[in-house]
């Protein structure tokens, strides 16, 4: 990237510039195609649902999908439901990832510690945690604290693992150099460790918040007043389809911001 | 005379569940201030665990290692600059874990990047650097510390022929103007032989002392760059000698 900000040559060649040109090309094409794929889906989607070819009461349909988007957004209920599942979501993420970092560094600073826990944490992982969360939201609270639990159950363990290996998978010289510098435990952790794992934790943080969502609508089925989980879940009982699309469509749109945000953080703080 | 370091008596075993190998033998050694001594052996024959005695990352299973000096410099086969740091902070990495970045030590840093031509890369990040920028950066970094004593460990054997020489050049001259003890451990007989004051010859593992030359150069004594005695017919005897000894050693 950087090479290439460098090289602005003025005077280039005219087959490089046609090189460059049938690159732009290339791209603008695959983006038009992705945006047409959009639109064409809910084209026809709309039209079935017209004309009756899909029956409304069980697909919905863009156009009401729609109207009942600006209904939520102009008596306020959306920013309501939303700010809430946003909140538990951050909260549970934060906890989740800040949680699963200390025990990686607490296991790679007790190596001993690591081996003996090894088969729990290798079964904890191999449960499908959502299994837990009835009982964690009875052991947290029913509610907010239950809904965060549950969002960081999930990726706390996952997080542990990942960044266990990727502490312990450090080349090995660049820490013994530090030491020939007579470098202690903590300095080792501090200034090799961590910051040659720096794009291993972004890319935890990143799936993490995919994760920390899961969390949150499986807590919100079980126990919520409200958010987008409750909102899907009292549409699919109440048989208002109109309502269980817009909250998963309401939650594609923010998940997808939230992950951009992360891929873009991603990009500024890795510079080598 | 003044040593800076003192290997007595030294064997080392190492241990895996099936094996038990005895690298080094019975073996002693002396470094002088400012002496420059090469190592040369048959690859595994227990060249860098000498030099990882020395630096006390390992232990001897017996014997005695002197140093007379705490504060000693490493420099490895691969330049270990950590890419996300860029070149100026790579080479505070000594002085950073001493707690020792003052604004005097800074300048001192920012004069060496200068004199290695690295300035105007100070804010690069390793992987824009050539091979031999690289290692000249590992160099600064090592120096910055201000090391007595240096151990390198082959420094110059990832680089490619033409860049090995040079700063093989280059490297050599800095250890014999600023008078920095060094222990050089290497499988290249000619680079041993242009940079040092003594070259030690390893028998193959466990290792001992097999022979031992004081290197001089009589052609070229007022000006003695690694470059320069690589053209003299001392150094074609020197390098005649030390391969026999190590070809001998394979029979």
């Amino acid at each position: 990237m950087r090479e290439k900000n460098k090289k602005k040559d003025f005077n280039i060649s005219k087959e490089h510039s046609d090189y460059l040109k049938s690159i732009k090309r290339e791209n603008y094409f695959i983006r038009i195609t992705q945006i047409l794929v959009f639109v064409f889906f809910i084209a026809i989607w709309e039209w079935a649902a017209r004309y009756k070819h899909i029956d409304v009461f069980l697909t919905s349909s863009p156009g009401a999908i729609y109207k009942l988007i600006v209904r939520f957004i102009e008596d306020g209920s959306l920013i309501k439901h939303l700010s809430i599942s946003t909140m538990e979501t951050i909260a549970g993420f934060f906890a989740g990832t800040i949680l699963g970092l200390l025990t990686a560094i607490l296991l790679w600073w007790f190596r001993r510690l690591a081996r003996i826990m090894d088969p729990y944490i290798v079964i904890l992982n191999s449960l499908p945690k959502t299994a837990l969360a009835p009982i964690i939201i009875l052991w947290a609270g029913m509610g907010f604290s239950g809904i965060v639990a549950t969002a960081a159950s999930i990726s706390v363990i996952v997080t542990t693992m990942t960044l266990y290996t990727g502490f312990i998978n450090v080349e090995k010289d660049k820490i013994v150099l530090l030491k020939t510098m007579g470098a202690n435990k903590f300095q080792v952790l501090n200034k090799v460790v961590i910051p040659s794992n720096i794009p291993n934790i972004l890319s935890v943080i990143r799936v993490n918040i995919g994760l920390s969502w899961i969390g949150v609508i499986v807590g919100e089925f079980l126990v919520s007043k409200a958010g987008i989980g409750y909102l899907i879940l009292y549409g699919s009982q109440t048989f208002k389809l109109d309502l269980v699309m817009m909250g998963v469509f309401v939650l594609g749109v923010v998940a997808a911001i939230m992950y951009f945000f992360a891929s873009w953080l991603e990009k500024i703080v890795i510079k080598y | 005379m003044e040593y800076i370091c003192e290997l007595k008596n030294i064997s080392k075993r190492f241990h895996t569940i099936n094996h038990e190998t005895k690298a080094i033998d019975n073996l002693s050694m002396k470094v002088k201030k400012g002496e420059i001594v090469s190592i040369v052996g048959p690859s595994g024959s227990g060249k860098s665990t000498v030099l990882n005695l020395i630096g006390k990352l390992e232990k001897p299973s017996e014997g005695e290692v002197i140093v007379n000096t705490n504060s000693i410099g490493f420099m490895f086969q691969k330049d270990q600059l950590y890419e996300w740091r860029n070149i100026f902070k790579n080479c505070l990495l000594g002085l950073e874990v001493k707690n020792a970045v003052t604004e005097e030590n800074k300048a001192k840093v920012i004069d060496m990047l200068k004199k290695y031509e690295l300035y105007s890369f100070r804010n690069h990040y390793p992987s824009q650097l050539s091979g031999g920028m690289r290692q000249r950066a590992a160099l600064v970094r090592t120096l910055a510390i201000e090391p007595d004593l240096l151990l390198l460990d082959e420094p110059f054997s990832a680089l490619d022929y033409q860049t090995r020489l040079s700063v093989g050049n280059e490297v050599g001259q800095i250890l014999r103007r600023e008078k920095i003890s060094t222990v050089l451990v290497t499988h290249d007989i000619p680079e041993a032989v242009s940079i040092s004051d003594r070259v030690i010859v390893f028998t193959e593992r466990p290792a001992k002392i097999k022979k031992e030359y004081i290197i001089e150069f009589k052609e070229c004594q007022d000006d003695r760059t690694p470059m320069n005695c690589r053209n003299t017919l001392e150094f074609g005897e020197y390098f005649r000698q030390i391969w026999r000894d190590l070809d001998a050693g394979k029979e």
